[in-house]
């Protein structure tokens, strides 16, 4: 992506206090989760900016205090054929960020997985429920504090 | 143990829920009667075993008669934590963890891998390692076609192809057998380049196969295309449109299908594709024949990549040699000491990469498999995230089997050709 376009998008979303990183050639946004459904509505409608899919939702767990989650979403532009990443940094105690589901169908999933893995709440998704564990199961593995070979007794077996 | 059935419908245990049949099993008055069995939906289990689901995925289906009126896809039966064991296994050691995710093409996933892990610690690999891992993706990518055109065709009803398919297959195993040494979950790439050279007797039985298989698939679809049970089945079965595939992030053959012409290999291209010269397929309709012949059509273009790579194919060293980073050969390590030490520090400790993250994807045959590798500075990564197409692909599922048939969603899941292992992880 060439620094004009870096410009551009700086100079549409300077309401908004967003601070620019890199991950390894692309850009990245950090962005307050307040503002995430303005920042994403810019992106993807503007015609000069034009992002029109979501590839990617994942949560990332820091394991700081303070800010520990983070959702990184991944965008990318059929226009222009280039990449953004999006970053959502979550609090420890209650990581709630607003969903994408009312942007882009596709957010779905991705969210429910992050929910799963991670106990992050997307709060309007319409079924916010686990994909991979089982439903009534209590913790989240992707943790850092989950053990890597699980709780014993945690999913119910059945009996023979 | 035949006696449990009975005992629990005997026991006054009300979290056992009876149906209304198994009551009037036991009741004495067997002139109940009950609702009009057609004017309820009816809730079909099609479960995780299950000859036409490609793998555990299991489907609930309410049903209106023959019709399909809402359907909820079920995933985590093959959930195997892929993620987590990342955090806890080291660079080199998570490649054949890889092999396992798509696994009807595994030497295409460790390509993808090892292509995200050398960006993130910024090697460069010498061409012939690109070269051959061009040509592990590509024979990759038509043996994963040659899956999904042979189930899909069987669950329509057309036995004879799938074997066709899976002989051809058979070929591409063989010459896995003589480049790696393994049939199947290869694991042959390495951070830096590939495990070993590739011997003269692969790139004989790559040549003998490419020669042979445009003939081989010409006949394979003389028997099913013209067939019209199996247009009739597949036309106008399964559509999505443009909007919609872009707006849930589909990529892959099924964005290709409903006219969007995206191809990683094309758009940002990676390892050697800039310097070839091929077509990509891309077709309007957006239902589950264009799929199919989007994906005979990816087979033979693979083919003609395959044919360009073998003739361009430089010499040279088929790993980067850098010492700190890529493992160095068996032979040396056992008899050399400066060898000894950098293949001990790799193992032990890792390839340590700069703190940071990087994102790289491939164009897998089923869309876009990419994977984020998140580093702190020690040997294992921090977080990786796999983004995997099929798992992305199954939530169309319910918009593709708006108002068809039951019978229709076989042909509708052979089309979309999810594989649980990449979906659940």
């Amino acid at each position: 992506m060439n620094q004009e376009r870096i410009d551009l998008i700086k100079l549409k979303l300077t309401d908004f206090n967003i601070v620019f990183t890199d991950i390894t050639g692309t850009p990245a946004i950090n962005a307050n989760p307040k503002y995430i459904i303005n920042i994403c509505k810019i992106l993807k409608t503007d015609p000069d900016i034009s992002f029109e899919m979501l590839l990617d939702e994942m949560g990332v767990d820091n394991f700081k205090k303070g800010i520990r989650f983070e959702v990184v979403c991944s965008l990318y532009s059929l226009k222009f054929k280039d990449r953004i990443f999006i970053k959502v940094l979550l609090d420890d105690k209650n990581p709630e960020m607003p969903s994408l589901t009312i942007l882009w169908k596709g957010a779905d999933w991705y969210e429910r997985e992050a929910y799963d893995m991670f106990g992050i709440k997307f709060t309007g998704h319409p079924d916010l429920r686990r994909i991979y564990m089982p439903e009534d199961y209590e913790h989240f593995p992707m943790r850092k504090d989950f053990p890597l070979l699980g709780i014993p007794d945690s999913i119910q077996l059945p009996n023979k | 143990m035949h006696n449990t059935v009975f005992e629990k419908l005997k026991s006054d245990d009300p979290d056992i829920r009876k149906s209304k049949i198994l009551e009037a099993l036991e009741s004495e008055d067997l002139s109940m009667s009950f609702d009009d069995a057609l004017e309820n939906e009816m809730v079909l289990n099609m479960g995780p075993q299950h000859p036409a689901t490609h793998g555990v995925l299991r489907l609930l289906v309410s049903l209106d008669g023959e019709t399909i009126k809402k359907v909820v896809p079920d995933l985590g039966y093959l959930h195997r934590g892929y993620e987590k064991l990342a955090e806890a296994t080291s660079f080199h050691e998570y490649i054949p963890h890889t092999d396992r995710l798509d696994y009807l093409q595994p030497i295409a996933n460790n390509v993808a891998y090892t292509m995200a892990v050398e960006k993130l610690i910024k090697l460069e690999i010498p061409e012939r390692g690109k070269y051959i891992r061009t040509i592990c993706s590509e024979l990759g990518r038509i043996q994963s076609h040659l899956i999904a055109f042979g189930t899909m065709v069987m669950d329509i009803g057309a036995l004879t192809p799938f074997l066709w398919a899976m002989r051809e297959r058979e070929k591409i195993l063989d010459i896995y057998d003589i480049m790696t040494g393994v049939r199947f979950t290869t694991s042959y790439t390495r951070i830096g380049g590939v495990a070993q050279d590739i011997p003269d007797a692969a790139i004989a039985g790559i040549k003998k196969f490419i020669d042979e298989f445009p003939k081989y698939l010409r006949e394979m679809r003389d028997i099913v295309e013209r067939n019209k049970i199996f247009i009739v089945r597949t036309e106008g079965i399964g559509i999505i449109s443009k909007e919609d595939a872009i707006d849930y992030g589909i990529t892959g053959p099924i964005l290709r299908a409903t006219g969007v012409p995206r191809d990683l290999r094309k758009d940002e291209p990676y390892l050697i594709y800039d310097k070839l010269d091929f077509d990509i397929a891309v077709l309007e309709d957006g239902d589950s024949l264009s799929r199919y012949y989007i994906r005979i059509e990816e087979m033979i273009q693979s083919v003609r990549i395959l044919h360009q790579c073998l003739d361009k194919l430089p010499k040279g060293s088929y790993n980067s040699g850098n010492p700190k980073k890529v493992l160095p050969k068996k032979e040396r390590v056992y008899t050399k000491m400066e060898e000894l030490i950098h293949d001990f520090m790799l193992i032990n400790f890792g390839v340590n990469p700069p703190v940071g993250e990087s994102y790289s994807a491939v164009e897998s045959s089923k869309g876009e498999l990419g994977f984020y590798i998140k580093s702190d500075g020690r040997g294992n990564p921090f977080r990786l995230k796999i983004h995997s197409p099929s798992f992305c692909n199954l939530q169309i599922l319910p918009v593709l089997m708006k108002d068809c048939m039951i019978s229709d969603v076989v042909v509708i899941i052979g089309s979309v050709d999810p594989v649980m292992g990449e979906a659940d992880k």
